[in-house]
């Protein structure tokens, strides 16, 4: 392991997104217009916004970086170009940390400019601190780079990468409780739903919006935490130096 | 060191068993004294894979840089390659908007980095126009007599009596090993095509 490789591979990563201004201002624009769409799609129930507008703005950078992330790695196996790292004096885990730093500095700004537009212009009210909603977002997004990283070692192609937004993050969003209360599910569902890393992040989420306990708050970040290493190792144990 | 032999006949697959990252089936390779693969070679191989393999949304200069940085290559070593390819031009464009021929020559670039012991280059030749061409060759050639050893593949046999040595290579099995003339000589012929012919025809 080195930092200099590490942080190579994060400049090398942000200046390849700085390339693609219009991927950016994807990034940066489409969580804070969802938001607003959110808004007055329930402008007649302010209460339904009250109490899902919050953990949404830590939810977006979820579903972004797993696509991001996972067609990011997908073009890196599909171009060669991780066959040429995997010759070089790089480890693994310079990689995948170099695109976890990159990609969790594209989710701090994102989460940011998402909470900015969320509890300023769209008057969401936040009893916690919006400090701990913008690092939980951050969190979330590392989670959502980790299984889009496992989830790219299962794609032959981009199409197939795609797919996989729906396939892994969709079921997790119905079930995580931000809809629908989890304990009005079928009771097999709100089994499931605990089995699911995006459950724990919504209840950290709504938890930090309410001014919720910290203990439970930080007990909550944990178990995203510890789900995100899990991925993150079984990412690094499907990056092969050998392929056939 | 040559490798040649038609498309299909096993040099690629060679050369990622040699460079470490095919998985091999049955037997060993042992490169530079060590086994294939090995962690330490790691800094020792420069290896240039058959389709370009840089990043196309980056430049030439950005792509060197990022894996000057990997290899622990001084930065004027950037430079140095990029004369070397003679792509100081096109340097700041971004390397999807170049040629075939011109990203090629930014991988084969990326493989010069290091100052690698062993040089693994997979066709690094084709699409180039007869004058870089040639001018490739004598760089590998003023490698080679720095002390570089190089391993490269073609399918072209004019190509091959610019190599010291020539691997033939069929199927996955080598025909002969030798240098131009002896191949030649030992084929009675005159041309190497006809030379890879005889031996192919000798061997089944």
């Amino acid at each position: 392991m080195s930092a200099r490789v590490t942080i190579a591979t994060t400049l090398r990563v942000l200046r390849q997104l700085r390339r693609d201004p219009r991927t950016v201002a994807l990034v940066f624009v489409v969580p804070p217009l969802l938001l607003t769409l959110f808004r007055y799609v329930f402008d007649g129930q302010p209460q339904t916004f009250d109490r899902i507008g919050g953990p949404l703005v830590g939810i977006f950078p979820f579903v972004l970086m797993f696509v991001i992330t996972s067609i990011t790695m997908l073009r890196e196996r599909t171009t060669g170009t991780l066959e040429r790292l995997m010759t070089l004096p790089l480890s693994k885990l310079d990689l995948l940390l170099g695109y976890a730093l990159a990609f969790g500095l594209v989710a701090a700004v994102q989460a940011t400019v998402t909470a900015a537009v969320a509890f300023g212009l769209l008057g969401l009210n936040v009893e916690g601190s919006i400090v701990v909603v913008v690092l939980l977002a951050v969190g979330n997004a590392l989670l959502g780079m980790a299984l889009g990283l496992l989830a790219s070692a299962f794609a032959q192609t981009e199409f197939q990468a795609v797919q996989f937004m729906p396939a892994f993050v969709l079921p997790q969003f119905l079930l995580c409780g931000l809809l629908v209360a989890r304990d009005q599910m079928a009771p097999a569902l709100e089994w499931i739903s605990y089995a699911l890393p995006l459950t724990w992040a919504y209840d950290g989420l709504q938890r930090a919006v309410d001014g919720g306990d910290a203990a439970l708050i930080a007990r909550d970040a944990a178990i995203v935490f510890a789900v995100t290493l899990l991925a993150l190792a079984l990412a690094a144990a499907t990056l092969r130096r050998r392929t056939p | 060191m040559g490798l040649l032999g038609p498309s299909g006949s096993g040099k690629t697959t060679l050369m990622r068993a040699i460079v470490g990252v095919q998985v091999i089936r049955s037997g060993t390779v042992e490169v530079l004294g060590l086994p294939a693969g090995a962690p330490e070679l790691r800094h020792r191989i420069g290896y240039m894979t058959q389709a370009p393999s840089v990043y196309g949304d980056l430049t030439a200069r950005e792509n060197l840089d990022y894996f000057a940085r990997i290899v622990e290559a001084a930065p004027e070593r950037v430079e140095d390659v990029l004369e070397t390819v003679d792509l100081i031009r096109l340097s700041r464009r971004p390397v999807r908007s170049l040629s075939g021929g011109e990203r090629s020559r930014v991988s084969l670039a990326a493989a010069l980095l290091g100052r690698p012991d062993l040089l693994v280059l997979d066709e690094p030749t084709v699409g180039l126009d007869p004058v870089l061409r040639r001018d490739l060759w004598n760089t590998f050639h003023r490698l080679a007599e720095a002390g570089t050893s190089l391993l490269v593949s073609s399918h072209v046999m004019d190509e091959a009596d610019r190599c010291d040595e020539l691997i033939l290579i069929r199927d996955g099995r080598i025909l002969a090993q030798a240098p131009p003339e002896e191949l030649l000589r030992s084929t009675g012929t005159d041309w190497l095509g006809d030379a890879f012919l005889v031996l192919v025809e000798g061997a089944s």
